[in-house]
């Protein structure tokens, strides 16, 4: 109890909010690396993830190359690039945008194969060409899931650009290191309460975004059939492209 | 469309918590805990206890073989992490000795010391540790923070001291574990005895390869190592001296508890007198350029140095 007393005094402390490496100023930091790292996976795993759930081939490979990158220990990973490219913010953005790419690439291929196969084929029948299925079926209809894994990803690099502090001036990493290393353990508490909060109201964002990215007709006729409806939970075993669906 | 989804995403959430309890668990995980029954045995076992660092390893291996060799049996209980999870440990007598350093452990119990030079930080750390708890002998090996810089910086700038640095017109920038930052021998500390002012930049790899990676590109201009690291020498950086005692010295200690007897105490002293800090250097080198276990090291150390 002592340890949450000290973490809060240190959070309470009008020093540690004004002047260089102050509270506020981590905060930025920590929120331009995660950021900056979601932009840099999102444009790598959202068009691939995609691509993926759209054609529904390469499911094999994606879901392999996400799960085997799910097993990599972050901090080896950035030991790994710091010593290859040197100390700074550019081996812990590497290595926290290998984080975040499983849970965006899942997202998004789970995002648009979970789509009606037949809402699809009404799309082909009404004329609509790839990119309109693509771009006004498919991606509406996937919103939640694909956002889903955005908020999965977010919530991962927040926690986890502690580790920028690792080797660079940079973030709410800081104070825990810091704190560790000095037994001042009111800093490093405080430091980490810091992040939950920062994960917490980061991930409450993305809860609203999820649920307003809900197209409205999906919303209106949203019942108990067809939420538990067969093609969905066809989706979920990984073999969308079986149904009715021969191009 | 969202069941599914969220399905997945509470597995997913299940597994990273799953993980992230596992993980802790190890991170807070007692090492003590597989066999901290050694410090009930009979007297006859010594316990002997290290540092979660390989050259404190390979110091710990001495005694613990030199021990050996005289007829002792010893429990061996290494790579123990932090100084606050063991030295609860020692005082209890769960472990009986263990390899320290004198100033480092001296700001552990004074934080505020000003004692520098070897002799002055042994006499007040004698005097200072708690009630069942002693320093045998201390040895000649040191191994302590140093400023490091590169050949051609200390070329460049005509710089072998850190009394040099205020004459230097490019900025410096000390890289070091991010506690150095608040340490009295960092930033401020050479601003205050030597009128030097630097930048900094935390590599928190306790002078490893990023940090030496970091110097050896001028990303910083100087670095803590300890400087019993073989890699001073392998890189060929330049160990600035220090006039002004801005280091507390940090010889090699034996922290004790009370079971060490005067029989034990002997030959651990004969062992650290042995100890030179060359020696320190070449046993460390042993151990990162050749990849030697501490038992190989410290077994041909003893057999070389035929104390006993």
């Amino acid at each position: 109890m002592n340890l949450f007393l000290d973490a809060f005094a240190w959070l309470a402390d009008p020093a540690n909010w004004t002047g260089p490496g102050s509270i506020p100023q981590r905060i930025a930091e920590h929120l331009w690396v995660s950021a900056l790292v979601l932009v840099i996976a999102s444009a790598i795993a959202l068009p691939l993830g995609a691509l993926v759930g759209h054609t529904g081939r390469g499911r094999e490979p994606a879901v392999m190359v996400s799960g085997g990158l799910r097993a990599l220990p972050t901090l080896g990973v950035l030991t790994l690039f710091g010593i290859w490219i040197g100390i700074g913010l550019a081996a812990p953005v590497i290595a926290l945008v290998i984080l975040a790419i499983p849970p965006l690439l899942a997202g998004a291929y789970a995002g648009f194969e979970s789509v009606d196969r037949r809402t699809i084929d009404a799309a082909r029948a009404m004329g609509m060409r790839e990119l309109q299925v693509v771009g006004k079926v498919e991606l509406p209809l996937g919103m939640p899931i694909v956002v889903g894994g955005i908020r999965s990803a977010t919530l991962q690099i927040i926690a986890t650009a502690t580790l920028a502090a690792y080797i660079a001036d940079e973030g709410l990493g800081r104070f825990i290191f810091a704190g560790l290393k000095t037994r001042d353990y009111g800093e490093m508490l405080g430091g980490s309460i810091l992040v939950i909060l920062l994960a917490l109201v980061i991930d409450g964002c993305f809860a609203l975004t999820q649920r307003v990215v809900v197209p409205a007709g999906v919303r209106a006729t949203r019942t108990a059939e067809l939420r538990s409806g067969p093609t969905r939970s066809r989706t979920i075993v990984g073999r969308p492209n079986t149904e009715g669906n021969q191009e | 469309m969202i069941t599914a989804g969220k399905g997945r995403l509470v597995a997913l959430a299940a597994v990273a918590v799953g993980a992230t309890v596992a993980l802790a668990g190890c991170a807070s995980g007692d090492p003590l805990d597989s066999g901290s029954d050694g410090g009930d045995a009979t007297s006859e076992t010594i316990v002997v206890g290290s540092q979660d660092y390989y050259s404190n390893e390979i110091i710990a291996e001495i005694y613990a073989q030199a021990l050996e060799e005289n007829g002792y049996t010893v429990d061996r209980q290494f790579r123990i992490g932090q100084r606050e999870v063991y030295i609860p440990e020692i005082e209890s007598g769960a472990i009986d000795v263990f390899p320290e350093y004198t100033g480092n452990l001296l700001q552990y119990y004074v934080p505020d010391t000003t004692a520098t030079t070897s002799d002055d930080v042994y006499a007040e750390l004698s005097t200072s540790l708690p009630d069942g708890l002693r320093v045998l002998e201390q040895s000649p090996a040191t191994d302590q923070d140093s400023y490091n810089v590169t050949r051609t910086f200390s070329d460049d700038n005509g710089v072998t001291s850190l009394a040099d640095l205020k004459d230097v017109s490019t900025p410096i920038t000390l890289g070091g574990n991010s506690e150095l930052e608040t340490r009295p021998y960092g930033p401020e500390g050479l601003q205050s005895v030597y009128g030097v002012e630097v930048a900094f930049t935390p590599i928190e790899d306790s002078g490893g390869p990023l940090t030496l990676k970091a110097l050896v590109d001028d990303q910083v201009q100087m670095v803590n190592i300890y400087s019993a690291d073989p890699n001073i020498a392998a890189n060929d950086l330049v160990t600035l001296e220090d006039p002004e005692g801005l280091f507390l010295a940090s010889n090699v200690v034996p922290v004790v508890s009370d079971k060490v007897n005067d029989e034990i105490a002997e030959i651990i002293d004969t062992v650290s007198a042995a100890l030179t800090a060359e020696e320190l250097v070449a046993l460390n080198a042993l151990s990162v350029n050749e990849q030697q276990s501490a038992e190989q090291i410290a077994t041909d150390w003893l057999a070389e140095q035929s104390l006993f």
